[in-house]
């Protein structure tokens, strides 16, 4: 039985691959949140969901300090001394406010911090036993915010950069080995906020959909995954184009 | 602020939207934001889900599951999860929802707020009477736990009860026994509204679910298709091995995406031209099908939920939906005249239901079903002309006694409102200070 660790586990995105998970067959969970009341209704929720099957989910559910890197190190220690971990799935975060960390770096500090540095360190923890083990699979929660410097959200973008970056140099080292490292980009994602609601021009993809793509990169062990998958043309020409043309446009 | 509309498409007005997404963060949530409304899937037709450039609390969010005993096959789960969540997860696990509407993409807590009702209220009632019991945010910032024994006052206001005494949270529901998705079917045409009757009486007692499509168009001896069905268990269902190969395609179909009405047209495809031969090309083809079959649960209950968006077929303006009971004494004149009344009119309907209900009393205080006869009809909005057939209607439901469907409505009048429903004044007593829409202010105070 695959052993799933989920970091950030109320977020949708994490949640609703956990739902993914535990319908297509047993799996042990390890679910790992900041508020305990509030993963608790996850785990009971998937409690629920895991199909009648002779092995039930055994979800447990830890808190730990998100940007404390010594809780952060004493939480993977004590999941890793519980069984081997096959998929760590990193997916907290905080859509921070781009105006306010502008006018706060206090904001902005805890912004970087808990989007950028915390996942990194969660992944680094994680590796070291992977790599003793030589098997395992490293999932990451990026942006597509990460791929260019905006105006209107870089401080989340330059904190889903650090995390692209670093996920580019952990496969680099871990290319010849067993352990995969998914980077995951999801776009604009439909939140419950805009759910059934006539969302004016901006297309966004569900979180079901969003989800059901993360399940598979991580199933095939791709190193990008982008979600839904026309982001990745999107973000190519954004990337490529000039910068004349670039600072005209209000993005 | 975002545009909003119900299902009937009729209108589109700006509402100050929250998601609830934390059960034990709803109250405080309607506290600050108050006063308003919840809104689930936005199945209902009418006004009853829309609060107009006020506050619009969306409870889809809520959609996680708390408990459920294989035992005793009692769910408790928030109110924002989908009926088909709860189906497809536990229907293989031998358990089923009593009661579903025609479409299982409502929110439980819409179900209960409307007390909804399906092809089986002769045999199981309506869905109010499955809740076991829910918890229930004031916008107070109050949760009141409520069941039928200490607060049964409370359950009858709020089962049925429109959203208007406050937000479920939570429900606990008990489900019913199935051994497998199938039902033996029987589909059989009939001509004219005493046949219906005779068909309708006859399959009361060995036949859990029971409905018919009526052709409103064909004049005095409408003819119709009557369709009954009964669970079978697993032993049954294991006699047919090509059901084997049925459920699979079954299960690849509901993993698939259904097909979707991707656009509204400039004109409602459902018309005075195309209304006829609809009809008499589905009545031909539903004829030829008729006589005994097998159906998975899905096809058979919710047929439309297979068409997303199909409510954009009635075109820019949208349609009206009119679902009026009418006792069984009056039942087969009242139902004759409201077919010929929409005869002479030039106005159809594609999507007509007929059905009797049981001889039973719904629970809530504004339940719509009562026992005698049902029948569900639709309307593109064709404006002045639309609403004069509809009052028509209007007169015959007000003289056979009859009742209006709140979820379905959009227009009814406040005096048919009130000899519909005697027992508005005990129900007003539980009403939330903080919530009120549109529907809630068309027909009673606030």
């Amino acid at each position: 039985m695959q052993h799933i660790v989920i970091i950030g586990a109320t977020s949708a995105m994490a949640e609703h691959c956990a739902r993914l998970w535990v319908q297509a067959s047993p799996v042990r969970l390890t679910l790992v949140g900041r508020d305990e009341a509030r993963t608790q209704c996850v785990a009971d929720d998937l409690r629920v969901r895991s199909p009648w099957s002779p092995v039930k989910v055994q979800v447990q559910v830890l808190t730990t300090d998100f940007v404390n890197a010594a809780a952060i190190a004493h939480t993977v220690q004590t999941i890793t001394a519980l069984a081997p971990v096959d998929v760590v799935l990193i997916a907290h975060g905080v859509l921070s406010d781009q105006a306010t960390c502008q006018d706060d770096v206090l904001a902005c500090d805890a912004a970087l911090q808990v989007n950028g540095v915390s996942p990194v360190l969660f992944a680094e923890a994680f590796a070291k036993p992977m790599v003793a083990a030589n098997r395992g699979t490293i999932a990451i929660i990026g942006s597509v915010a990460g791929d260019r410097g905006r105006k209107t959200n870089y401080v989340y973008g330059a904190a889903k950069g650090l995390v692209s970056r670093y996920a580019q140099g952990m496969q680099h080292r871990l290319a010849h080995t067993n352990v995969k490292v998914v980077l995951i980009k999801p776009g604009p994602t439909d939140t419950p906020m805009t759910s059934d609601l006539k969302a004016k021009g901006q297309k966004m993809a569900s979180v079901e959909q969003v989800a059901k793509d993360i399940v598979a990169g991580i199933a095939a062990g791709k190193p990008v995954v982008y979600t839904p998958g026309i982001w990745r043309v999107i973000m190519l020409v954004v990337m490529h184009l000039p910068r004349f043309v670039f600072n005209k446009l209000n993005i | 602020m975002k545009l909003v509309s119900a299902w009937g498409r009729l209108s589109h007005d700006l509402h100050e939207v929250q998601a609830l997404t934390d059960r034990t963060a709803v109250a405080s949530v309607l506290q600050a934001h108050q006063p308003g409304l919840a809104f689930g899937n936005g199945r209902s037709y009418g006004d009853v889900c829309l609060n107009p450039n006020g506050n619009l609390w969306l409870t889809t969010g809520l959609n996680k599951f708390i408990a459920f005993n294989e035992a005793t096959g009692r769910l408790v789960c928030e109110a924002g999860v989908l009926l088909c969540d709860i189906q497809r997860l536990l229907v293989p696990r031998g358990w089923m929802l009593p009661v579903t509407p025609g479409t299982q993409r409502i929110t439980v807590g819409g179900a209960i707020a409307n007390d909804v009702h399906g092809k089986n209220h002769h045999a199981v009632g309506s869905f109010g009477d499955h809740v076991l019991g829910l918890s229930l945010a004031r916008t107070t910032g109050d949760v009141l736990q409520l069941d039928w024994l200490n607060t049964s006052d409370w359950m009858r206001a709020t089962v049925g009860g429109l959203g208007l005494t406050g937000v479920i949270v939570t429900a606990e529901l008990q489900l019913r026994r199935v051994s497998s998705p199938w039902l033996r079917t029987e589909t059989w045409p009939y001509q004219g509204l005493s046949e219906f009757f005779e068909l309708a009486d006859a399959s009361e007692h060995d036949w859990e679910h029971t409905v018919s499509w009526i052709d409103c168009l064909a004049g005095p001896t409408a003819r119709g298709i009557f369709m009954r069905a009964n669970h079978m268990t697993a032993q049954e269902a294991a006699a047919m091995p090509s059901l084997r190969a049925a459920l699979a395609a079954q299960n690849r179909k509901m993993q698939s995406k259904p097909l979707r009405m991707p656009f509204v047209p400039p004109v409602s495809l459902v018309n005075s031209l195309s209304l006829k031969p609809f009809n008499w090309a589905y009545y031909q083809l539903q004829k030829l099908k008729s006589g005994i079959d097998v159906a998975h649960y899905e096809p058979f209950f919710y047929p439309l939920d297979n068409l997303q968006h199909w409510n954009r077929m009635y075109g820019p303006h949208g349609f009206y939906q009119y679902q009026s009971v009418v006792p069984r004494a009056v039942g087969q004149d009242a139902v004759q005249a409201m077919l010929d009344a929409i005869a002479a009119s030039g106005e159809g309907s594609f999507l007509a239901v007929l059905k009797t209900f049981g001889n039973r009393e719904a629970k809530g205080l504004l339940s719509f079903p009562q026992p005698g006869v049902t029948l569900a009809l639709d309307f593109p909005n064709r404006g002045e002309r639309t609403l004069r057939l509809l009052a028509q209607l209007d007169a015959i439901v007000r003289e056979a006694r009859g009742r209006l469907y709140m979820a379905k409505d959009a227009r009814m009048p406040r005096d048919l409102f009130g000899a519909g429903y005697p027992r508005l004044s005990e129900f007003a007593a539980h009403r939330d200070p903080g919530i009120s829409s549109a529907m809630s202010r068309r027909l009673m105070e606030f």
